[in-house]
């Protein structure tokens, strides 16, 4: 015997206090029953989108983006507030209007873009391009998007603020939901947008 | 362009812009059966970019081919699963 390791432990066994093999089996299978059910819930891609604008040309990224991503196999929910509102109203939706102020790409200047009525007459303007181009109108995404089952909703609090009713909306639209809503749907999704 | 597969269908969006296009190529793939392939003609040039971006992000389709005409896109989905 040699006499180079002197301190070397009398036993090979482990440590006083580490766990014992059983017991780390025990938390290897617990662990992975875990993982199991985590990769189990979180099966599907999430987008959440919070859409707060109501004019003509803001109604139509998050409705795009929406309807793409259910293309792509996405759960997607669009959680409306304030004038986003307008874009599920059955009857406002159908009149979204584009604001010919304080946009400088506008081929006229502010000081006529001002004047009464020219916010109806840039509308037109555009609505007439949509209609050229055949892109689609936004009641026809909207449409396109709750038959690929996009779920809209609209935040309570903005539909009484603004005095809506809840049979104001299409068909599909899910009301009665608020912030807290929104925030637990942004904390499951791969992809949150506030547009 | 191959020829090696055979059209189970074939959508047409021409005059369609986006999100249509791919859109409505998503809704007709789900009415096909596992191994057949898609035409979709279309005249967006955005559609070259779309579909291909699509097809590559979505579980159980393929991009087959993509061909380019006098201003129409001919794509070729394969539904996979």
């Amino acid at each position: 015997m040699s006499t180079d390791t002197p301190d070397a432990p009398a036993e090979n066994g482990p440590a006083e206090g580490a766990p014992s093999r059983a017991e780390l089996a025990a938390r290897v299978d617990e662990l992975e029953d875990a993982l199991a059910e985590a990769t189990a819930e979180d099966g599907g891609k999430k987008m959440s989108i919070i859409a707060t604008k109501g004019t003509l040309d803001m109604a139509y990224p998050p409705l795009i983006l929406a309807s793409t991503a259910a293309a792509f196999g996405y759960e997607v929910t669009v959680f409306t507030t304030f004038w986003g509102l307008d874009m599920l109203h059955e009857e406002r939706s159908k009149s979204l209007q584009l604001s010919s102020v304080g946009n400088p790409n506008m081929p006229v200047p502010n000081a006529v873009a001002a004047l009464p009525g020219m916010d109806r007459v840039t509308t037109k303007m555009m609505e007439k391009r949509i209609t050229d181009n055949d892109t689609a109108t936004v009641e026809e995404l909207l449409e396109t998007s709750l038959e690929m089952g996009v779920e809209f909703q609209a935040c309570q609090m903005t539909i009484e603020l603004m005095d809506y009713d809840e049979d104001d909306f299409y068909d599909g639209v899910t009301t009665g939901v608020g912030a807290a809503t929104a925030i637990q749907d942004m904390a499951e999704a791969d992809i949150q947008l506030l547009v | 362009m191959s020829a090696e597969f055979d059209i189970a269908e074939t959508l047409d969006v021409k005059g369609a812009s986006c999100p249509m296009p791919v859109v409505k190529t998503k809704s007709a793939i789900d009415d096909l059966a596992a191994g057949e392939v898609l035409e979709v003609v279309a005249t967006d040039p955005g559609s070259m970019s779309d579909i291909d971006g699509w097809a590559d992000g979505t579980e159980g389709v393929e991009l087959v081919d993509q061909t380019e005409g006098d201003d129409v896109y001919n794509h070729y989905v394969r539904k996979t699963e």
